[in-house]
């Protein structure tokens, strides 16, 4: 199984159970690189349905305070480019099975070269790409190799994005969509905005079939019990990273918190 | 100059783009999605905007009546005489609030008040782009937000000040190396928040399309009247142009005029304390840091590790302190159009000091940059006509100076940075 297939299979199975997948972002390397991949090991093994792993940019510029300074971190210990394909398979060689996808921005991919960059990642275990700054007039050269490499596509949409652009925008994901929930940066906050579930159904509509996973502001089991009957996934990032910096990076804490969100989904069923 | 209808135009025509938004390899639109209509907005009302003779004949206005419009051109004589060549000086010095940032601030807050955007953020190096953007906005009634990285904050502190005074919030940037990087991440954080009541107000020729152009526009007044300037006061073009380029907008509007000509053009990048060890910020003059990639928006040479993370750059003067360059630049270099060189931190201080001891001119640390060129220039080729843009004056940097020159003729390898 290619990772196109291993992330569509991640969806089916998810809505085979009557609920979204739930997805998880931790960026490689923060603490550092072996306790993050203890984390995203646990992550796994406590129920998360794909799981996306950072790698870390100087200048992230569309993540809020919690990321910038995880992925900072990250940085100041040295990890690069390497780690993180380093990670993925080290992960695959202790057994994690759910998909994995590299998030990151153009710049890390392109000096790496794009093609040396995607063989390294199939090779690593890596199932698919989510890169934030590259919108569908500049995508193209990546998104055409992530597919001929069997990698997912995971482009990004927008609360600004119009239907026309967002069924395009949709066409070109060969793994999910990601759909922003707010105008603004990745962060956890309280409260989703209250058009929220418009925005949503408006996405669906528009995406035509194809997964729709919303990200950005996600943070507590109520927002998934809200979303739960709308999305074919929920990202949860920033709150993650908070409680992991709030529990000392205790690997049962962060997966208690998997689990609560998993429970928060009113159909979910073991 | 061209004329019609008794408006001046302040413009050259626009370059020839082969694909929408590339100069060349280089430019692109690589921001979230979130940004994409705002830009497709500001694209359409910018098209509209120049070709509106209600707009031409504001903004000229503006730039008549309140930058003080043109700016004069100055033969430096005595700098000329020392060095054994023609210098002219354009003054942009003179313009109001101090550099040409002003130009341009004022053509896109023109362009927000079109967009029906009351709200505008700004990033700022050496506090002049914020400077001209907190003018523009007390000038046409609009809220405005400047983000500064604390490390500039530190070394333009009147900049801050004026800022202040002139209505803006400035935010400190504490973030990465605390310089205008920084500032234009959280610049355009916020936008990417507020994007719909908010104008992001670039200040350099870089950023996503249509920036460069844009930018590139307001600004190639400077070249349009220095070239009738030239033709008019001395008879002839020069034989050399030189401006110093951080993101690169003064410069490309003063090359924009003279594309077309058989005028040698010179972009004068930040050498710090020299290429060799990394402490500088000469996208094209490092070439093992400096590569091809992507940061804030646009593709072109950037500083950068071997894994694509931008590198940290050093430059005595804070609007040179970036490690990117407008992608306009790199596509003028890729066809041989115009030649990039580096001056470095002590050249381009000593160049400072000559031009107020020969000419009564305190130039900006940037635009000093420049004048180091032309002065080196002129040694190689003795009897040159040399034209300078003069793109700020150095009030803002006097601390700056006063510390660097405190300890004698050498200058604290620390100074200027973080």
């Amino acid at each position: 199984m290619n990772g196109i297939e291993a992330v569509r299979e991640a969806f089916r199975r998810a809505r085979g159970q009557g609920r979204p997948a739930l997805i998880f972002y931790w960026p490689v390397g923060y603490p550092d690189l072996e306790a993050s991949i203890r984390i995203v090991a646990a992550l796994a093994q406590a129920g998360a349905d794909l799981i996306e792993l950072g790698l870390p940019f100087s200048d992230p510029l569309a993540d809020g305070p919690v990321i910038q300074r995880a992925t900072q971190r990250a940085l100041e210990g040295g990890v690069r480019t390497p780690h993180v394909l380093e990670a993925a398979a080290r992960l695959r060689a202790m057994g994690v099975r759910v998909p994995l996808c590299v998030m990151t921005y153009i710049n890390p991919v392109m000096a790496w070269g794009i093609s040396r960059f995607l063989a390294e990642a199939v090779q690593a275990g890596v199932h698919g790409l989510i890169v934030p700054d590259l919108p569908l007039e500049e995508a193209e050269e990546l998104q055409v190799a992530a597919g001929a490499a069997g990698l997912a596509w995971v482009p990004l949409a927008a609360p600004t994005t119009p239907d026309e652009r967002l069924a395009r925008i949709a066409a070109t994901a060969t793994g999910f969509l990601y759909l922003v929930s707010v105008t603004g940066i990745t962060g956890a906050r309280d409260q989703l905005p209250a058009d929220v579930l418009r925005h949503l159904r408006r996405a669906r509509r528009a995406a035509n079939g194809v997964p729709v996973a919303l990200g950005f502001g996600i943070s507590r089991p109520e927002h998934v019990r809200a979303l739960a009957s709308e999305a074919d996934g929920l990202i949860i990032g920033s709150a993650l990273i908070r409680l992991g910096e709030a529990s000392g990076f205790d690997e049962e804490a962060l997966s208690a918190f998997v689990r609560a969100l998993r429970e928060a989904i009113p159909s979910f069923v073991e | 100059m061209a004329f019609t209808e008794g408006v001046r135009i302040p413009w050259v025509p626009l370059p020839v783009q082969e694909r929408r938004g590339y100069f060349g390899p280089y430019g692109g639109r690589y921001v979230p999605e979130t940004l994409i209509p705002a830009l497709e907005e500001l694209e359409a009302a910018f098209h509209e905007a120049v070709e509106d003779p209600e707009f031409r004949k504001e903004f000229e206005n503006l730039l008549r009546t309140y930058v003080g419009r043109p700016t004069p051109l100055t033969e430096a004589r005595r700098l000329g005489e020392a060095v054994g060549a023609r210098i002219f000086l354009k003054r942009e010095d003179l313009a109001h609030t101090g550099a040409h940032k002003i130009n341009n601030a004022l053509g896109q807050a023109l362009l927000a008040k079109r967009l029906g955007k009351r709200r505008v953020v700004a990033e700022t190096g050496a506090g002049q782009h914020g400077v001209a953007t907190a003018t523009a906005c007390a000038l046409l009634g609009l809220e405005c937000v400047i983000y500064m990285g604390t490390a500039d904050m530190a070394r333009q502190r009147p900049n801050v000040f004026r800022m202040r005074l002139l209505g803006a919030e400035v935010r400190p940037v504490d973030a990465g190396s605390q310089t205008l990087k920084d500032a234009i991440n959280e610049a355009i954080r916020d936008w990417v928040t507020n994007v719909r009541t908010t104008h992001y107000l670039l200040g350099s020729a870089l950023g996503p399309h249509p920036y460069p152009l844009i930018v590139r526009t307001f600004q190639s007044v400077i070249g349009v009247e220095a070239r009738a300037q030239m033709l008019e006061q001395f008879g002839r073009l020069p034989d050399v142009a030189v401006a110093c380029v951080g993101g690169g907008s003064n410069a490309i509007g003063l090359f924009a005029a003279f594309l077309e000509d058989p005028v040698e053009l010179v972009g004068v990048e930040a050498g710090g304390e020299g290429i060799p060890g990394g402490r500088h910020a000469a996208r094209f003059a490092d070439r093992e840091r400096g590569r091809v990639g992507v940061l804030h928006g646009a593709r072109t040479f950037i500083l950068q590790d071997p894994w694509g993370q931008i590198l940290d750059t050093h430059s005595i003067s804070a609007g040179l302190d970036y490690p990117a360059v407008g992608p306009e630049h790199a596509w003028l270099r890729d066809r041989n159009r115009v030649r990039y060189t580096a001056i470095t931190d002590a050249e381009a201080l000593a160049a400072f000091q000559a031009l107020a001891r020969l000419e009564g001119i305190l130039p900006a640390l940037e635009s000093a940059h420049a004048v180091a060129e032309a002065m080196r220039l002129a040694r190689a080729r003795p009897g040159s006509w040399i034209l300078v843009n003069l793109s700020g004056r150095g009030d803002k940097d006097l601390e700056t100076v006063a510390k660097a020159l405190g300890n004698g003729e050498a200058m604290e390898p620390s100074e200027g940075s973080r």
